[in-house]
């Protein structure tokens, strides 16, 4: 990637200091997972107890009404969530990169801002805004309201990912394949789309994971009886612990797990460091 | 000068690029530059065509309007007879050599060569036929299936040729294709460009900064500076008949001498010193003398033939340079320093700084620019 | 009519100019430049409309609600404007919790930039392999389920936990860490330290090298070039790291709430509290406006610094 020097190894003690400090740090960011998922076959109600080996708690989660209905939930928000950001967030950038037109920057700047906002602010704003709107237009929150807030910073995100990869991207491209008789929707169609399609890929993968873990924001604007998996948890945490939840925890580990793996994947194709 | 404010003219009747007070402004209300200045040129079918100027001299915007890839502010561009200039680029019957060649890196070589086809609705089959042979033509075979990541840059280079002939434009546009390439590379392909150009008899039209380039390769120059079209015409033409002080000190080196005229065969430089020179410009006009420093000769003072008497100046070697096939002076003379390049083997008699000279020219070789 | 229908079929040559064409004026660039913008208007719109009505809508909303009163309903009474809300931000209570925020934010930023600055230094003087191995054990907690990763330290913390069975095992008796400040500083800490890794190590990877040894050779000695030449260098990723630490920090809710107890009510649970228990919402939409401000100022310090991306 860079074509500097690169900077020099330390040498000696610095080095050796160095690289023993750096397997801290990942000890210190894997042991917790791995604690945790080896409680999650801990056969004792205390969480943090070990009482002998068994899976009871992954057949519970599995044959739970609740916990199941709210990883449905989770997944079919998920899905629209991904589908309608990576339309809404590829044309933004689209717009941002490839043209000028008035309110430009204004754009810009909105868009920007879902991303820097602290959670609980957002999640307080739309709170007021669906309440508001639920007493003029006489709606019930739920399904709907969760996944308009989530594409409401999933946009951003997206948007975020393919304009940096169309940045990378050499602007006589588009001009070459317009020269060699495409027209502007099949320039893009066939020179544009591919190149940013990473992009896209890395962008999807993105929202989907942001959708899936939101707790804050989904907890201010669902409606009574409806819940997503992580504000389902969080709610039995409130509540007091079983190992069942570690066991979910440990399901949803997993998930971010194949979605980091699809994401490398798609940087491998990308061809570039998996930055 | 006689030819800036005209059309410079192709002779002949048809001209494959015909432009027409082609002027191209950015920007908008106060912050306006002009790119391209009012430019009127006509380029001949089967031509090698360069536009030379230094960066940012409008140059590579003029070719971008012949493309489409921008349009005149105003103006007539026509393409065998045809006007074009408000055609989006994707109708016009011209295809472009893009500067860092703009290969589509996610295609093979093979799917880069067919693109313009494919737009045009050939069939696949078709298509991937006429590619293969005009990949073959640019002695890439056996690479049909490589992407532009895995060829050199000289290779590239050949695969951007290839994608655009492929379609048998009418014109084949090329912004400084050689420029991403090194030296050796460079002139190589210089000679292979120039055979492909004669072999296909399109007319090249070739945007570069480098002079030698252009000089060797093309049959007419347009040399542009500041948005402004100021000379087209041969190598000769620019080398020998430079029309103002710019292109003069532009193409080449050149001493440029200031001095007055006096009457149609006498100027009178600086010191007061009279020189032949055969003049158009008026009695009193500020003109500079622009004299080649290999078409001047150097000798011992007072050494002049009695012919060269009145194109001979006194001076002082300052510096001497060798160059393995030619002596470089610098003299002295009064008020100005001359360059004067000698050959090697000619220059029997060497001199050193401090040597009092001679130097003097043929009356044909030194040539008048206004400012 | 389309120039593509012109091709012959043997599909040789290139298209003829259909004729006759405008010759180019200064009319026709500019309404080639309004369709242009158009059309770039048109690409924006649908999310353009989206963000105005889903996020830009929403947030006058809050600033507004923050100047109303608080009816005895647990809503708010949109008629009576007044800046009550904010002078309640004056409140003790309040200053406290504010200032315990910002103190906690502070020291997670400060212990994720003491951690993450020599981590992110060795991991750019790694070969091109190992650092993007480091890269992406780096990226796995970035993208695993924030919850859970605040719930694992639960589990870990626990009175009857691994680590309580742990400092006992040595002699030190249980740890009662769980539901204390400490413990969130800690949860804090694990969510958000690839926040400050990220950036402190793209700043540090595309720095000159030779920059390094040319202090050395000028004399100075490993800190001295580590003091002039490398921190100074590497500036805009502390900036970025710290202020993606910091500002999610500040708002915190999740952590606090798992890891915290009662007693240390953070910022973000505050105000959580004032819409689903207190039902204050003016005072609540107050306390999110200051947030929201805090978070913009530094946000445009930062690109004011010459900060590019977030």
């Amino acid at each position: 990637m860079s074509t500097n020097a690169g900077i020099t190894e330390p040498r000696g003690v610095t080095r050796g200091v160095l690289q023993g400090f750096s397997w801290l740090v990942y000890v210190f960011f894997y042991a917790p997972i791995l604690v945790l998922i080896i409680f999650s076959f801990s056969d004792n109600r205390n969480v943090g107890v070990w009482g002998g080996f068994t899976t009871s708690w992954y057949s519970e989660f599995v044959t739970d009404q609740p916990l199941t209905t709210a990883l449905g939930n989770s997944l079919r928000i998920a899905v629209v969530v991904t589908v309608v950001s990576v339309v809404l967030g590829t044309m933004a950038a689209l717009a941002l990169e490839r043209f000028r037109f008035r309110g430009r920057q204004v754009f810009d700047a909105l868009l920007y801002l879902p991303v820097i906002i602290p959670d609980v602010t957002m999640a307080v704003m739309l709170l007021l805004f669906f309440t508001q709107a639920a007493k003029w237009f006489g709606f019930s929150k739920g399904f709907a309201t969760i996944t308009l807030s989530h594409i409401a910073f999933n946009i951003s995100f997206v948007s975020i990912v393919v304009r940096a990869r169309l940045a990378g991207m050499d602007d006589n491209l588009e001009e070459a394949a317009m020269d060699l008789y495409a027209s502007r929707w099949q320039a893009f169609r066939h020179v544009t789309l591919p190149f940013i399609m990473p992009g896209i890929a890395g962008g999807a993968l993105l929202a989907m994971t942001l959708s899936l873990d939101d707790v804050v924001i989904t907890q201010f604007v669902t409606g009574a009886g409806w819940s997503t998996l992580p504000v389902y948890v969080f709610s039995l945490i409130r509540k007091g612990v079983t190992p069942l939840i570690n066991a979910v925890s440990v399901v949803m580990l997993v998930a971010s797990m194949v979605l980091v793996a699809l994401s490398l994947v798609v940087q491998r194709v990308r061809g570039g460091s998996p930055a | 000068m006689a030819e800036s404010a005209e059309t410079h003219g192709a002779t002949r009747a048809n001209p494959a690029v015909a432009l027409r007070g082609i002027t191209k402004r950015f920007g908008s209300d106060d912050t306006v530059v002009v790119a391209v200045d009012d430019v009127s040129l006509d380029i001949a079918d089967g031509e090698f065509f360069a536009m030379l100027g230094p960066s940012g001299c409008g140059k590579t915007t003029t070719l971008r309007m012949i493309a489409g890839l921008e349009f005149p502010t105003e103006g007539s561009l026509k393409i065998f007879g045809d006007e074009v200039g408000t055609l989006p680029p994707n109708k016009r019957p011209v295809n472009t050599v893009f500067q860092n060649y703009a290969l589509f890196p996610h295609m093979t070589v093979l799917d880069n060569v067919s693109f313009g086809l494919r737009m045009q609705k050939v069939s696949k089959s078709d298509a991937a036929a006429r590619a293969r042979e005009l990949i073959g033509l640019v002695r890439l075979s056996g690479m049909e299936h490589r992407k532009p990541a895995q060829l050199s840059g000289g290779q590239q280079q050949r695969v951007a040729l290839a994608r655009a002939l492929v379609n048998r434009p009418k014109v084949l546009l090329l912004d400084e294709p050689l420029g991403a390439l090194d030296l050796k590379l460079r002139q190589e392909m210089q000679g292979e460009l120039k055979s492909l150009q004669r072999e296909l008899g399109v007319s090249f039209v070739f945007v570069t900064h480098d002079q030698e380039e252009a000089l060797t390769m093309s049959d007419r120059i347009a040399v542009m500076d500041d948005g402004r079209l100021l000379q087209v015409g041969s190598a000769e033409d620019l080398y020998e008949r430079p029309v103002n002080r710019f292109v003069a000190d532009f193409i080449g080196q050149t001493n440029l001498i200031e001095a007055t005229v006096a009457d149609g065969a006498t100027i009178v430089l600086a010191n007061g010193s009279k020189v032949a020179a055969t003049t158009a410009h008026p009695a009193g006009a500020k003109v500079f003398m622009s004299l080649r420093p290999e078409s001047i000769t150097i000798g011992e003072r007072g050494s002049a033939p009695a012919e060269f008497r009145a194109d001979c100046l006194d001076g002082t070697v300052s510096e001497a340079t060798y160059l393995g096939h030619a002596v470089d002076y610098h003299v002295s003379i009064d008020w100005i320093d001359l360059e004067v390049r000698t050959p090697a083997v000619v220059a029997r008699k060497r001199y050193r700084p401090g040597d009092n000279v001679s130097v003097w020219w043929n009356r044909a070789s030194n040539w008048l620019v206004a400012d | 009519m389309s120039v593509l229908d012109q091709v012959p079929v043997d599909g040789g040559g290139s298209p003829p100019v259909s004729a006759p064409v405008a010759v180019a004026t200064p009319e026709f660039e500019a309404a080639n430049e309004r369709q242009s913008r158009r059309r770039g208007l048109l690409i924006a719109l649908p999310s353009y409309a989206y963000l105005v009505v889903f996020f830009a809508v929403p947030l006058l909303t809050v600033v507004i609600y923050s100047f109303a009163t608080r009816n005895r309903f647990g809503g708010a009474d949109l008629t009576g404007w007044n800046i009550d809300s904010y002078q309640e931000l004056g409140d003790d209570l309040i200053r406290t919790i504010f200032v315990r925020s910002a103190v906690l934010a502070l020291i997670t930023t400060v212990i994720c930039l003491a951690v993450s600055y020599p981590f992110a230094y060795y991991m750019a003087t790694r070969g091109e392999r190992t650092r993007n191995l480091m890269l992406v054990f780096v990226m796995i907690p970035f993208w695993t389920n924030f919850l859970v990763r605040n719930y694992a330290w639960y589990v870990i913390l626990g009175s009857d936990g691994p680590l309580s069975r742990i400092t006992e095992f040595v002699g030190l008796g249980p740890t009662r860490v769980l539901f204390t400040q400490v413990a969130v500083v800690l949860g804090l800490v694990y969510g958000y330290l690839p926040f400050m890794i990220l950036p402190l190590y793209a700043a540090i990877e595309r720095l000159d090298g030779r920059l390094l040894e040319a202090s050395r050779d000028l004399y100075a000695n490993g800190f001295q070039s580590f003091r002039h030449v490398l921190l100074p260098l590497s500036m805009p990723g502390v900036i970025a790291g710290s202020i993606l630490v910091f500002i999610p920090s500040l708002g915190a809710y999740v952590t606090p709430q798992i890891l915290g107890g009662a007693k240390t009510t953070l910022l973000g649970s505050y105000i959580v509290t004032q819409f689903l228990t207190a039902r204050n919402l003016p005072f609540g939409a107050a306390m999110s406006t200051v947030l929201m401000a805090v978070m913009l100022a530094a946000t445009i310090v930062y690109f004011r610094k010459g900060g590019r991306t977030l």
